[in-house]
C-alpha cells in the first residue's frame, strides 16, 4: 500500500542526518574536551632530557595544571607517549613495540631535538627522529627545551585533540573474551 | 712515586737481548706513565702488577683500543691500572696488527676488565681469548662491522626497523638544506 508520503524525496532523512550529525559533534567535542584534559602520559625517557621532564612533572612547572599529571609506567594506561631523549637504532624496535601497545585514542609528543630529529648525533647509532619509527602529533625543540617551551607543546596538543574527531565507540564489534566477535 | 713502577717493569720485562717485553716506558705526571708492552708478555706483566705486594694493581679502572689508520700494526690496546692500596695509576700500551688483532684476556685477573673486553671488540674489532662471554655490548647482534674504527663510515645506520617515509628535504637549520650545496 503505498501512500503520497512515499513520493515525497529523501528531505526528512537528511534532517535526520543533519541532526545525528549535530549529535556525532557534540558528542565529539565533549568527547575532545574530556580527552584533552585527562592525558596520561607514558615517559619513554631514555637521555638527559629526562632532567628537564622531572622539572616539569614537579612543583614548580606542574604539568597537573594542565591534565597530564600522571606518568603511567604501563603504555596500556597511557594515551600521550612521550619520547624524551635520544632514541637509537637499538632502541628503535622497543619505542615501536612501546607505541604499538597503547591503546587508541594515542598521541606521541617529541620532547628535544634528539627525539625530534636527531639533534648534533648525525652518527652511526641514533635514529634521527622518531618520525621515523613512529607518527608524532607535537613537536618540542629545544636541548633540552625549558618547561615552558614543553608546556606550549601540551596546549598545542590539546588544541589539536580537542579539533579533532571523536567518537565513542569505533564501530567495530566489541571482542568479549572467550566467545567469537559479535557482528553488528 | 710511580717511576717505581716503570722502573721494575724495565729491569723485570725488557729483554736484554731481542729488546722486547717491555719496549719502551716514559715517566709522566698524574697516571701519565705508560710502559709499552709486547703481546706475548702481557699477561705477565699483568699478573707481576697485580700480585707483587710492592705493586698491588688490583684494579683497572677502563681498557680500551686505538685505532691508528694507516699505521702498522694498527690498534693500539690500552689499559689502565691502579693500585688502591698505593695510590699509583700505570698505563699498559699493546700493539696488535689488524690481521692478528688477537690479544690474551685479563679477565682472570680483573673481573671488570670483562665488559672493557667486551666495549673493545664490539667497537674495534679486537678479540680477547680465553675471554667467558665475548659478545657485542652497546650495538646490537645484527651489526655489521665495528663502528669506531676510523673506516667505518660516520653515518652507516642499520636500522633494525623499517623506518617509515621521511621528506627528502629535511630542514636542518639555518644554511643550505642539502649538505653538499
Ligand atoms: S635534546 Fe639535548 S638534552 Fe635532550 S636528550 Fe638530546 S642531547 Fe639530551
Amino acid at each position: 500500500m503505498s501512500t503520497e508520503l512515499d513520493a515525497i524525496p529523501s528531505i526528512i532523512p537528511t534532517r535526520r542526518d543533519d541532526a545525528i550529525g549535530a549529535l556525532e559533534k557534540m558528542v565529539s567535542q565533549g568527547l575532545g574536551w574530556a580527552r584533552k584534559y585527562s592525558l596520561f602520559q607514558y615517559p619513554f625517557v631514555t637521555a638527559c632530557c629526562g632532567m628537564e621532564y622531572m622539572t616539569l612533572a614537579s612543583a614548580r612547572y606542574d604539568l597537573d595544571r594542565f591534565g597530564a599529571a600522571l606518568p603511567r609506567f604501563s603504555p596500556r594506561q597511557a594515551d600521550l607517549l612521550m619520547v624524551v631523549g635520544t632514541v637509537n637504532c637499538k632502541q628503535a624496535p622497543i619505542l615501536r613495540r612501546v607505541w604499538e601497545s597503547i591503546s587508541e585514542p594515542k598521541w606521541v609528543m617529541a620532547f628535544g631535538v634528539c627525539a625530534s630529529s636527531g639533534g648534533f648525533y648525525d652518527n652511526y647509532a641514533t635514529v634521527q627522529g622518531i618520525d621515523r619509527i613512529i607518527p608524532v602529533d607535537v613537536y618540542v625543540p629545544g636541548c633540552p627545551p625549558r618547561p615552558e617551551q614543553v608546556l606550549d607543546g601540551i596546549m598545542m596538543l590539546q588544541a589539536k585533540i580537542q579539533g579533532q574527531h571523536h567518537q565513542l565507540t569505533e564501530g567495530k564489534p566489541l571482542p568479549v573474551l572467550g566467545q567469537a566477535p559479535r557482528q553488528r | 712515586m710511580a717511576t717505581i713502577v716503570i722502573d721494575a717493569l724495565v729491569a723485570r720485562f725488557r729483554d736484554p737481548v731481542k729488546g722486547d717485553g717491555v719496549t719502551g716506558a716514559s715517566v709522566g705526571a698524574g697516571g701519565d706513565d705508560t710502559a709499552f708492552v709486547t703481546r706475548e708478555r702481557l699477561l705477565e706483566v699483568c699478573q707481576f702488577l697485580r700480585d707483587d705486594p710492592g705493586m698491588q694493581f688490583n684494579m683497572a679502572p677502563y681498557i680500551t683500543a686505538v685505532d691508528y689508520l694507516g699505521q702498522e700494526p694498527r690498534f693500539e690496546v690500552v689499559y689502565n691500572l691502579l693500585s688502591t692500596t698505593r695510590n699509583w695509576r700505570v698505563r699498559l700500551r699493546v700493539k696488535v696488527s689488524e690481521q692478528d688483532a688477537v690479544l690474551p684476556s685479563v679477565c682472570g685477573l680483573w673481573r671488570g676488565a670483562n665488559w672493557f673486553e667486551r666495549y673493545c671488540f664490539d667497537m674495534y674489532g679486537i678479540s680477547f681469548t680465553g675471554h667467558p662471554d665475548l659478545r657485542r655490548l652497546y650495538m646490537y647482534d645484527e651489526f655489521v662491522g665495528h663502528p669506531l674504527r676510523k673506516d667505518y663510515p660516520l653515518r652507516g645506520r642499520q636500522p633494525l626497523v623499517t623506518e617509515l617515509e621521511v621528506p627528502e628535504e629535511q630542514f636542518r637549520g639555518p644554511g643550505p638544506a642539502r649538505r653538499s650545496e
